[in-house]
């Protein structure tokens, strides 16, 4: 595909979370090995927005530290459209994300300044000014310090940071979760809107499906740093195959029957150091089989549109 | 320009610091004390009764003389003379400005060579942090005063003897620091491990800001708090270290002395009923050092966020 903007392949990332060595030689305790993402691809068509949902743990923040650059991979491969394609990255908490005791003008123009985007102050100044226009804040809201603003208008500024560097591609690695309901619809319409007006493209990492629905193109559901569904949005919602992303969806509260009978979700997510054989998710799931739990499931086309790794799907049990 | 000057008068007076202080009656009278002290030592040509370094202005028959509210007291001999005839007052505030400019010295010293270790070894870590980190436990392993002992005595032994007494007070301030660095370091390679993971430096990184930018610029003041209160503790036993050398007679030498060595000489006199000669500079010491740690406690506890 031409207009492909974004390509993961295969990508691994390993942590060591051994204890220290003097620990490990006393107590004759093996190397403990964490793969937080194990064997992840998809990619990114420009001007979309792919959202990454799983719960915490589940290695959706690992996929979007490796895709800007901040870890390296341990296997596989992250190929953009051009090797100069700018990427910027919005971050989870407002409150850590800015400098405290960086005045809101310097921390927007940091990256004009490192990139050398503008050459002179006048210009740097002009074009502060004009980010925080763009994000709905004032131009003397720049000579305030971080402290000073709420969630939702430090997110604001986390934005005007990042658009700062002229981005192609944003990372947002759930950029609304620490934010009230009201405030976190106020900041995706704002993201939408600069995804129509600069046409940006977004992966965004979120663990709320009401979220993800409202701004996704493609969803792809992680399971203990497996992509185990991925299809585009609607199709997603409506025809949901595996299991995992079956419950998920089970958890999002619906005006319309509020008090229906929820299947609550069972059990804890397994420990990444130590996975359970097989499909990771059979010791959680009601169509678990002899098979799920001997062999991993790889990922395969749905009949309409996406792809799915789970063996009943596969042997039509699911229905 | 003087619209920043207000606003930082007003920036100071909202301050959550000031606003503490304004409740910690021990803190302002050791504030107090201590700004009185040193401007006192640092102004001592100019308010002493006497030069103590010229033995052209000693005489003897002022030796020996009691402080002035005793019947043998004489003016302008406040706290009394020693036995060459040297005002004790004057030497005292001599003496304070010699340990007061060795404290200070070392604690700079210390906390720029810690601060910089620290940043280093926390920001980057692996290898580097860890042998940085296990010099600075084998130091802590060693009774600081041993250390500073054993550095002094080094130091004297290499250098020609017209050099020892000139270079006493950098040696000291050098052996002091040695140890002291420790702790900056410490504070600092902790603070920085936890501001390093913190999403402000992440998105520094992003933009590929350099790593000694990030240390310097983003980390560093995010990471000072501690430092302050560390500095300020830091400070009044650089003091005692510097009077136990002095008083032990490896630190400042007889002809340039600072409080310790005014302690040393005047114990020699104690049991011939001259008190006065080791009490009063004994008492300044005692000052400062107090009024030093009064100020950390307060600092430590206003600066912590736990306790507001």
């Amino acid at each position: 595909m031409a207009d492909t903007l974004l390509a993961v392949d295969g990508l691994t990332r390993v942590f060591d979370v051994s204890a220290p060595w003097l620990n490990r030689v006393l107590e004759g305790r093996p190397r403990q090995l964490l793969r937080a993402v194990d064997d992840v691809s998809f990619s990114i068509t420009a001007g979309q927005t792919v959202s990454l949902v799983g719960e915490s743990g589940c290695g959706k923040s690992t996929v979007a530290r490796l895709v800007v650059g901040l870890h390296a991979p341990s296997a596989g491969e992250i190929r953009l459209i051009r090797p100069d394609l700018r990427l910027q990255m919005i971050f989870q908490d407002p409150y850590a994300s800015l400098n405290p005791r960086w005045r809101v003008r310097s921390i927007v123009a940091e990256p004009i300044r490192t990139l050398g985007l503008r050459s002179d102050e006048a210009a740097i100044r002009a074009r502060v000014d004009e980010l925080l226009g763009i994000v709905g804040l004032g131009a003397s809201d720049g000579d305030k310090y971080p402290h000073e603003f709420s969630g939702g208008q430090r997110q604001r500024i986390s934005i005007a940071r990042a658009l700062a560097s002229e981005p192609e591609f944003l990372v947002c690695d759930e950029p609304t979760s620490a934010l009230d309901v009201s405030v976190q619809a106020q900041i995706l319409n704002l993201m939408k809107k600069l995804q129509r007006e600069l046409g940006l493209t977004y992966l965004f990492i979120s663990h709320d499906l009401s979220v993800v629905r409202h701004v996704s193109d493609v969803v792809a559901v992680m399971y203990l740093g497996r992509i185990v569904e991925e299809a585009p949005v609607e199709t997603l919602f409506r025809r949901p195959l595996h299991p995992y992303t079956r419950l998920l969806l089970d958890t999002i509260p619906d005006l319309e029957a509020p008090r229906r009978d929820r299947t609550p979700m069972g059990g804890e997510v397994p420990s990444p150091i130590d996975p359970p054989k097989g499909c990771t998710f059979h010791p959680r799931c009601p169509l678990a089989s002899e098979r799920c739990r001997h062999e991993r499931p790889e990922l395969a086309a749905r009949a309409d549109a996406g792809r799915v790794a789970c063996h009943a799907v596969e042997e039509g049990r699911h229905k | 320009m003087a619209a920043t000057e207000a606003s930082l008068g007003r920036r100071i007076r909202d301050s959550e610091l000031w606003w503490s202080l304004r409740r910690h009656r021990a803190a302002q009278v050791a504030i107090v004390m201590l700004v009185v002290i040193i401007v006192s030592a640092f102004a001592a040509p100019l308010i002493a009764p006497q030069d103590p370094y010229d033995l052209a202005s000693l005489d003897l028959d002022n030796s020996e003389l009691p402080p002035v509210w005793s019947a043998d007291g004489r003016w302008p001999y406040v706290l009394g003379t020693d036995v060459q005839g040297r005002d004790v007052l004057s030497a005292i505030l001599y003496g304070s400005r010699v340990s007061l400019a060795i404290g200070l010295a070392s604690v700079l010293l210390s906390m720029a060579v810690g601060l910089s270790l620290g940043l280093v070894a926390g920001y980057f870590g692996g290898v580097i942090d860890n042998v940085l980190m296990r010099i600075a436990d084998i130091l802590l392993s060693i009774p600081t005063i041993l250390i500073a002992i054993l550095v002094t005595a080094v130091f004297r032994e290499l250098l020609p003897v017209g050099l020892r007494e000139t270079l006493s007070a950098v040696i000291l301030v050098c052996a002091i620091a040695l140890t002291a660095w420790v702790q900056y370091a410490r504070t600092v390679r902790a603070s920085t491990m936890v501001e390093r993971g913190k999403e402000y430096v992440l998105a520094a990184r992003l933009i590929r800001v350099p790593a000694s930018r990030i240390m310097l610029t983003h980390i560093l003041p995010n990471t000072l708090t501690p430092v302050m209160v560390a500095a300020t503790l830091n400070f009044g036993l650089a003091i005692l270290i510097e009077a136990t050398l002095s008083f032990l007679g490896v630190g400042m030498p007889p002809t340039e002395p600072s409080l310790g060595t005014l302690i040393r000489i005047g114990n020699q006199y104690l049991f011939s009923g001259l008190w006065w000669i080791v009490v009063f500079p004994a008492a300044q010491l005692g000052l400062i050092v107090l009024a030093v740690n009064v100020i950390g406690d307060w600092l430590r506890d206003a600066l912590n966020p736990k306790l507001r």
